[in-house]
């Protein structure tokens, strides 16, 4: 569902990320989100709607509404 | 840099192989629960070993600054192993092997496939069925998998590129309860058989390598001793103590005493 940011103009809609609700701006590619959160695109990856978007597309891949991302990396595990 | 002098060194090479790989160390680590990342990375080196198996789980979006292990493990020190721990069924472990590969080290993975939260026993069925998605996929697939037969030589035929049988349940520290089993599986599978979970201190690992698998992987065992760098040397000495053993052809066990001194040459 879009709204109407009305500081600026902008239109946000809603997604989710790593299970949690948030608002992005309409046009906005998953590497703007990766840059939204401070995260280097080299040590995570990216799954949206349950498929892995590579490295190589995430500055190509535009979000809409109702995406499910998940962004996930490697840590300590036996 | 490992500070440990050894002797223990056979005179000839003895590499373990698997997938096309070699590696010098036989002793395979995970990197799950240490105090932080610099004692993670002291007994990941005191410990000699190669390979290191990773978790893949959401980034903490809340963390400020959460830093990525991969600040603290060098890939090229390092060959990272991605497992699919904390997978109950085929459908997620393929999920979670498939997301470790794009991270774009390798297509190996530790595959887990758990049946059962309280003892993390796998699901074999979900197992083997997990093996032939992912070996169809081209990946290099190590599976976590109990001491059966029958189990491992279908994941053999299902491609598996090693075995992983475990000792004892995953964090347990009982050690190898089943030594026979374990036997079984070496006499007759072709793949490497790498012993995983359920080791608890040094004596357990130079015993399971004294049945002549061709590794062990353990975690626990390190990461909740008092003295993980510590224990990280004497696992080191053991694997190698426990494979020289076996190389060098232990004698046989006998019921009755054979002295050990000449029976002649006593004083009247």
């Amino acid at each position: 569902m879009l709204t109407h940011d009305e500081e600026d103009g902008t239109r946000m809609f809603r997604i989710e990320v790593n299970g949690k609700d948030r608002e992005v701006p309409v046009g906005h590619t998953v590497a703007d989100l990766l840059d939204d959160l401070e995260l280097d695109g080299r040590l995570v990856v990216v799954e949206l709607n349950r498929q892995i978007i590579r490295r190589t597309e995430i500055g190509d891949v535009v979000l809409k509404g109702e995406d499910r991302m998940e962004i996930v990396h490697f840590v300590g595990g036996g | 840099m490992n500070t440990v002098t050894t002797n223990w060194a056979t005179a000839d090479p003895d590499p373990l192989t698997i997938g096309g790989r070699t590696f010098e160390s036989r002793l395979i680590l995970g990197t799950g629960k240490y105090r932080d990342a610099e004692q993670t990375v002291a007994a990941l080196r005191a410990s000699g070993a190669e390979m290191v198996t990773v978790a893949v789980r959401r980034v903490d979006l809340d963390a400020t600054k959460e830093e990525s292990l991969l600040h603290h493990l060098d890939p090229r020190e390092f060959f990272l192993l991605p497992n699919t721990a904390g997978c109950y069924t085929e459908e997620d472990a393929v999920r979670y092997a498939r997301l470790g590969r794009e991270a774009g080290l390798s297509d190996w993975v530790k595959l887990e496939v758990i049946g059962d939260q309280e003892t993390l026993l796998p699901d074999t069925d979900a197992l083997l069925a997990a093996t032939r998605t992912l070996v169809a996929e081209g990946f290099t697939v190590l599976p976590y998998t109990n001491d059966d037969l029958i189990t491992a030589l279908k994941l053999q035929d299902a491609g598996a590129a090693a075995v992983m049988p475990l000792a004892s349940p995953i964090g347990s520290g009982l050690g190898l309860l089943n030594p026979l089993n374990i036997r079984l599986l070496k006499n007759r599978l072709d793949v490497p058989i790498i012993v995983d979970a359920g080791v608890g201190t040094a004596s357990d690992a130079c015993a399971t390598m004294e049945l002549g698998v061709d590794g062990i992987l353990m975690n626990t065992a390190l990461a909740a001793a008092d003295h993980p760098v510590l224990m990280a040397h004497a696992m080191r000495q053991a694997v190698e103590a426990g494979r020289a053993a076996w190389l060098a052809g232990r004698m046989p066990k006998r019921e009755w005493a054979v002295p050990s001194s000449p029976s002649t040459g006593m004083l009247d």
